[in-house]
C-alpha cells in the first residue's frame, strides 16, 4: 500500500488508539523555549514526574531577551526571571540548555535544523506554532501548547489527532526577485488563513525541488499562517547534503544507513492525497500584505482591494482591517511609506534570506526617515554572516546589526514599534499589536522586499530596484 | 495513574457574544503579558489592546459591557484562536471565567490547548452562531446551556445543535481532558515503539 510520509511517520511512531479515539504519539524530538516552558515544568513538579526522555530535549532562548544588551541580570526584571526560571528547570529535570552565552543559542526553529536536530521522519514538537518549519526535512513538527508541552516531557508522547494530507505542487521555476517567502504568502492568499485546517500541508513540484533548505523552511514556517498545523516537504538528496557533518547528525558509516531510512520515508509516488493544489510558480510575484492577517495580501504591483471587490462575507473584515492600516482600498500598495525595516525571525533570518537582502542593500544607504534592524535567527548565522562580511553591508548601509533572537517579530522584548509606524517586516504575522504596538502597522514580505522598501523608504517592487542578474531567484 | 479531571458533560451560563472571524491568540492575550512564569493574573490583560481601542472609541468592548459580566459561554464566528500556540490564550479566558467556547471553527492548537484545560469548544453552523448572537445581545440575562451529550445548545426556547471533534468530546465526557495520565498508563508501549525507531537506535 502506497503512503504518504505523514501516514509512514504516523505509523512509526503510534503507541496506540487512545480511549478518546486520538492516537498516542511518540515524540522524537521535542524543543523547548522560555516562554511556554515554564508551567510545564511547574507542573511536572507539582506532580512528582521526571522528564522521561531527557536525551530527546533540548532548550534555548529567544523570545524575551534583548538583541542589544544581553548582560544579566537583564533590565527587564520579568524577562530575567523567565531567564532564571529555564535555567533551573533544565538543570533540575537534565535538559541541554543553550543560553546565550553558547555559541548554539538562537531562535529555536532556527537551531533545531542548524544542529542537525531536525531529521527525516522525525516527530517534532515544541511549544509554538511555527514548529512547522521544522518539516522542510520531512519531520512532521506540531506547534503545541503548554500542557502539552507538559505531556511531552512527562511521557514524550503527545494525544493527537490524525491528520489528512493536502499536496501543494509549485511547478515552473520562480523568476528573478520572486522568493520562497513570496511562494508562501501567495499559497496562504489563495488558500485562506483557515483554508489549511485539519490538513497538514506536503509542499513540492519543480520549485520546492529546486530550494535550498533555507527556502523550504520558509516555506514550512507560515503553514501555519494558512491553518496547516503541519507542512513538509518530501526529503531529498538536498535535505541530505544540508544534514552531513552536522553537530547531531549521524556521521560516517551510520550516515549512510540513515540516508537510506530517511528517504524511505518520503511520500510514495502514487501515494493518495485528501486534496490536491497545483501552482504556476513562474507566474508568480513579490507578494505584500496590507491587511491584518497573513492572507490579506496583494502582489506588489497590484491595488489594495476595497470592501466591494472582495465576496460579500469577507467585507467587514476588509472594512475593518483597512480602517486599522489606515489605508485607502483601491490604492497601489507600493509606494506606502514605511518607518521601520525589519529582517528577521525564524520565517527568513537564516544566511541566505541575509545575503539576499544584502545583495539589494549593497553599497546604498537606506532612506534617512527608515530605522533599520537585522537580527540573525542564531549566533552561528551571526558568526557566518559576520565572516561574509554581510555585517557590514548592513551597518553601511544604515541598518542595526543584533544579537540572535526573536526581537521585533513579537512583542515579548525591548525591540518594539513605536505608536502607528508602518514596519517593513520580514516575518510571519501581521496582526494587530504583533510587534508591539497595539496600533503599529505590519507589511510582510520578503527579506530583499525589505531591504528594497528600506532604501526606498516605501514598499517599493525588488525586481525593478535591482539590476539584473544581481538578485537570486526563489 | 490516576487521570486527573472532572467529567463535563454540560456548562450552562450567560453569554458573550464576540463578533468577527480571525480573532487570533495576539488580540486575546497581547504577547507581553506572557512575560511570566505564572498563568496566574491573566484574566486581567484578556483582550486588552482591543478594550483600550474600543474604551477610547467610545464602544465598549464585550468583556467591558456590564450585562455580559459574570459570563460563561463565549460565542464567536470562523477560526476564533488562530495564530500562535499561546496556552495563555485559554488560560486568560477560562480565569476570567469562560467555561466554554462555541464559534462556527476553531484554530487546531486553540482547540487542543482549550481541551487540555477542561474547557469544551463547539462547532456550530453560521445560521445557528448567528442566532445565538442574537440571542445574547437581545438577551443577554437568559443562560445558555451547551451540552456535550445532546450535542445542543439551548437559549431560552431555542435550541440549536453543535459539534465537536469525537476525542474532544469523549475526552471531556469521560473526564481524561488532561492527557497526561492517559500517556503515561502504558508506558512499555512506549518504550517499545522508541526501541523500534531507527533513529533512537542509532540506525
Ligand atoms: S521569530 Fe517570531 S514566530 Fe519565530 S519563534 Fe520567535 S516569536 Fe515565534
Amino acid at each position: 500500500m502506497s503512503r504518504t510520509l505523514l501516514q509512514k511517520v504516523w505509523d512509526a511512531h503510534g503507541v496506540r488508539t487512545l480511549s478518546t479515539g486520538q492516537t498516542q504519539l511518540f515524540i522524537g524530538l521535542h524543543l523547548v523555549h522560555e516562554v511556554t516552558s515554564p508551567q510545564a515544568f511547574a507542573m511536572l513538579r507539582d506532580r512528582g514526574w521526571q522528564v522521561q526522555f531527557p536525551e530527546r530535549t533540548f532548550a534555548t532562548v529567544d523570545h524575551i531577551i534583548p538583541t542589544l544588551d544581553q548582560a544579566r541580570p537583564f533590565a527587564d526584571t520579568l524577562a530575567e526571571e523567565m531567564m532564571s526560571a529555564l535555567e533551573r528547570n533544565a538543570k533540575e529535570f537534565g535538559v541541554p540548555l543553550w543560553d546565550l552565552s553558547s555559541p548554539r543559542q538562537g531562535i529555536v526553529h532556527v537551531i533545531g535544523p542548524e544542529l542537525g536536530l531536525t531529521q527525516p521522519g522525525l516527530t517534532i514538537a515544541c511549544g509554538d506554532s511555527h514548529t512547522s518549519t521544522h518539516g522542510a526535512f520531512g519531520a512532521v513538527a506540531f506547534g503545541i501548547g503548554t500542557s502539552q508541552v507538559r505531556d511531552v516531557l512527562a511521557s514524550q508522547c503527545l494525544a493527537i489527532d490524525r491528520l489528512k494530507v493536502r499536496r501543494i505542487d509549485v511547478s515552473g521555476s520562480l523568476t528573478r526577485g520572486v522568493y520562497a517567502k513570496d511562494v508562501i504568502l501567495e499559497i496562504i492568499r489563495r488558500l485562506g488563513v483557515k483554508g489549511g485546517v485539519g490538513f497538514a500541508y506536503e509542499y513540492g513540484g519543480a520549485v520546492l525541488d529546486g530550494m535550498t533548505m533555507d527556502e523550504r523552511m520558509t516555506v514550512c514556517n507560515m503553514s501555519i499562517e494558512g491553518g496547516a498545523r503541519v507542512g513538509y516537504v518530501n526529503p531529498d538528496q538536498t535535505t541530505f547534503d544540508y544534514l552531513e557533518g552536522r553537530p547531531f547528525a549521524p556521521a560516517g558509516e551510520t550516515f549512510g544507513r540513515a540516508k537510506t531510512w530517511w528517504a524511505s520515508m518520503a511520500s510514495d509516488a502514487d501515494a493518495e492525497y485528501d486534496d490536491r493544489v497545483e501552482i504556476d510558480g513562474a507566474a508568480l510575484a513579490p507578494v505584500v500584505t496590507w491587511g491584518t492577517n497573513p492572507g490579506q495580501s496583494v502582489q506588489v504591483d497590484e491595488r489594495i482591494p476595497a470592501p466591494g471587490d472582495v465576496e460579500t462575507n469577507d467585507r467587514p473584515a476588509v472594512t475593518e482591517a483597512l480602517e486599522f492600516m489606515g489605508f485607502e482600498g483601491g490604492a497601489p500598495i507600493a509606494g506606502t511609506k514605511i518607518d521601520v525595516a525589519f529582517i528577521g525571525s525564524c520565517t527568513n533570518s537564516r544566511l541566505t534570506d541575509l545575503r539576499e537582502a544584502a545583495q539589494v542593500v549593497a553599497a546604498q544607504r537606506i532612506s534617512p526617515h527608515v530605522t533599520g534592524l537585522v537580527v540573525p535567527g542564531s549566533k552561528a548565522v551571526a558568526a557566518a554572516a559576520e565572516q561574509e562580511g554581510l555585517d557590514e553591508v548592513f551597518r553601511s548601509a544604515g541598518f542595526e546589526w543584533r544579537g540572535a533572537g526573536c526581537s521585533m517579530c513579537l512583542a515579548m522584548n525591548p525591540d518594539k514599534l513605536e505608536g502607528r509606524q508602518v514596519c517593513a517586516s520580514s516575518s510571519n504575522r501581521n496582526f494587530k499589536g504583533r510587534q508591539g504596538s497595539p496600533t503599529g502597522r505590519t507589511l510582510l514580505m520578503s527579506p530583499a522586499m525589505v531591504a528594497a522598501a528600506a532604501l526606498a523608504g516605501e514598499v517599493a517592487d525588488v525586481r525593478e530596484l535591482a539590476p539584473a542578474g544581481s538578485v537570486g531567484v526563489g | 495513574m490516576a487521570t486527573g479531571g472532572q467529567r463535563i458533560s454540560r456548562v450552562a451560563g450567560a453569554p458573550l457574544p464576540m463578533r468577527g472571524n480571525d480573532i487570533d491568540t495576539d488580540r486575546i492575550i497581547p504577547a507581553r503579558f506572557l512575560r511570566s512564569i505564572r498563568f496566574e493574573g491573566l484574566e486581567a490583560h484578556v483582550f486588552e489592546d482591543d478594550r483600550k481601542a474600543l474604551a477610547e472609541a467610545g464602544t465598549p468592548h464585550p468583556f467591558d459591557q456590564p450585562q455580559y459580566q459574570g459570563a460563561a459561554i463565549l460565542l464567536a464566528n470562523a477560526n476564533f484562536g488562530c495564530g500562535s500556540s499561546r496556552e495563555h490564550a485559554p488560560q486568560a479566558l477560562q480565569r476570567w471565567g469562560i467555561q466554554a467556547c462555541v464559534a462556527e471553527s476553531f484554530s487546531e492548537i486553540f482547540l487542543g490547548n482549550s481541551t487540555a484545560l477542561g474547557l469544551p469548544c463547539a462547532t456550530a453552523t453560521p445560521e445557528a452562531i448567528a442566532q445565538l448572537l442574537h440571542a445574547a445581545e437581545t438577551e443577554p440575562a437568559t443562560a445558555m446551556t451547551l451540552d456535550l451529550e445532546a450535542l445542543t445548545v439551548r437559549a431560552g426556547d431555542c435550541v440549536v445543535e453543535v459539534a465537536t471533534a469525537p476525542a474532544v468530546r469523549e475526552a471531556l465526557l469521560s473526564g481524561t481532558w488532561d492527557a497526561t495520565g492517559l500517556l503515561l498508563d502504558e508506558f512499555d508501549d512506549v518504550r517499545a515503539v522508541a526501541a523500534r525507531l531507527p533513529y533512537v537506535t542509532g540506525f
